[in-house]
């Protein structure tokens, strides 16, 4: 193992603008660039498929204006109210897809008891089962630089609910986000775990690198995050992805620690996941008993949300899978642009 | 979630599930060696079957054949299943 400087804090830069995927992301693009271009309108927004590249990359772009925003950007562009009205439209297209196409659940316990059932191993069931006993460094270093996305920022997202909550559930979820920030300590914040695994493959950690290479339907998963943290009105929806993805988290980081071994990716990529199986296996029963039981306690109405929060969660998270799973079983690149060559610690 | 001698440590016992501590906790393993948790809470595992023993890695679920996404009804049950015994030795982080 060779010793290295230490790396850069992966936002300390602002990324480029990526290019664009069609009309509306070519609009957003522009109108970043030059205030003064024009948007476009609500019937643009509405011919085109809230799923498909375009539109999902000029939502990401759109909010993104709320993380590290773009190199050449103004900064007050976040508030700029062409650019939310655009925001808004995408958000209300996206939004109703996913009420549209996740599944109702009688309540929320429901929804989370069926989480809580874990499928036998079975290269079937999902992308890190598939990971786990055939993925190669190949894959690993695709599946880690699409995720980068959202981990580079990990736990960003839900820091929005924050406000939005009170009591027992603010105290709860603030300690749940205490502990994916590194509870103090800068070196163990997840999003900087993260890096140190993207170095471990041989990947670039820089903010936004791997933006253009990443399917709409990665992206999707992160936006879905950001559409729930950013809306008051959809703090159930939140806390119900929140808890989604912090119960389904463990075992699957457990099977990815694994591949992350079987791969000799090295020490800090099998770290995150480790760090992950223990850490998301007392976050999944906080999110359960301290977060959603006082949140439902003292806002009922919220229930249909948080269990959309968790089936829409479930939703986007199949579609990736299946797009990785389709690309990685046939040998191909699941990436729209393929890694550049080498890389990996273990090379 | 600080421990202070004016208000008692909690302590959480889940129903087929760990036992959540508020942290840091110590653990005496049966070998005498101590294992220090310092999270805000820690869940002991109960069950026995945990991968990372003595905390819990969520290896007390029920198991199910077919994958979650495509329902889960309740005759595809199977408590108890174990995809990997063998591989627990040499995981712990
Ligand atoms: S109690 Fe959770 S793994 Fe044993
Ligand atoms: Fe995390
Ligand atoms: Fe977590």
């Amino acid at each position: 193992m060779t010793t290295t400087a230490p790396r850069q804090e992966s936002r300390a830069t602002t990324p480029p603008l990526p290019p664009a995927r069609g009309p509306l992301s070519a609009a957003v693009i522009a109108s970043l660039r030059d205030s003064t271009a024009p948007l476009p309108d609500a019937g643009a927004v509405t011919a085109a498929d809230p799923y498909g590249d375009d539109a999902q990359l000029a939502l990401y772009l759109l909010y993104e204006l709320h993380y590290q925003g773009f190199a050449g950007v103004a900064e007050d562009r976040e508030w700029d109210v062409e650019l939310l009205r655009l925001r808004g439209r995408l958000e209300d297209r996206f939004l109703a897809r996913l009420r549209a196409e996740a599944p109702s659940r009688p309540s929320a316990a429901d929804a989370i008891d069926a989480l809580l059932i874990e499928p036998v191993a079975d290269e079937d069931a999902g992308v890190s089962h598939w990971l786990q006993s055939a993925g190669g460094l190949r894959e690993l270093r695709e599946y880690a630089a699409l995720r980068s996305l959202y981990h580079l920022k990990e736990a960003d997202p839900h820091a929005w609910v924050l406000p939005r909550l009170y009591g027992r559930a603010k105290a709860a979820m603030v300690a749940v986000e205490f502990d994916e920030f590194g509870a103090g300590h800068a070196e163990d914040v997840h999003a900087r775990l993260f890096a140190d695994l993207m170095a471990d493959l041989g990947l670039d950690t820089a903010y936004g690198r791997w933006l253009d290479a990443a399917p709409a339907e990665a992206l999707a998963t992160v936006n879905v995050m950001s559409l729930f943290g950013l809306h008051r009105s959809l703090r159930g929806a939140l806390v119900g992805h929140f808890a989604a993805v912090e119960i389904t988290s463990s075992p699957g980081s457990r099977r990815l620690a694994r591949a992350m071994r079987r791969t000799g990716a090295g020490p800090a990529a099998e770290r995150f996941y480790d760090e992950h199986v223990e850490a998301d296996a007392v976050h999944e029963q906080v999110v359960r008993h301290e977060v959603i039981a006082p949140l439902l306690a003292a806002e009922p109405r919220l229930e249909a949300d948080v269990v959309f929060g968790v089936e829409a969660t479930g939703l986007l998270e199949d579609r990736l899978g299946a797009v990785l799973l389709d690309a990685w079983r046939a040998g191909r690149s699941a990436l729209r642009t393929p890694l550049p060559e080498g890389g990996g610690r273990a090379r | 979630m600080r421990n202070t001698p004016e208000r008692p440590r909690r302590v959480v016992v889940e129903r087929d599930g760990p036992v959540l501590v508020e942290g840091p906790v110590t653990v005496l393993g049966d070998d005498g060696v101590p294992v220090t948790s310092h999270r805000f809470v820690v869940a002991v595992c109960t069950c026995r079957r945990s991968r990372t023993y003595p905390w819990c890695d969520t290896s007390h679920r029920r198991k199910s054949k077919k994958p979650q996404s495509e329902g889960d009804g309740p005759a595809d049950l199977c408590p108890g299943a174990d995809e990997d015994g063998a591989a627990r030795k040499g995981e712990r982080s």
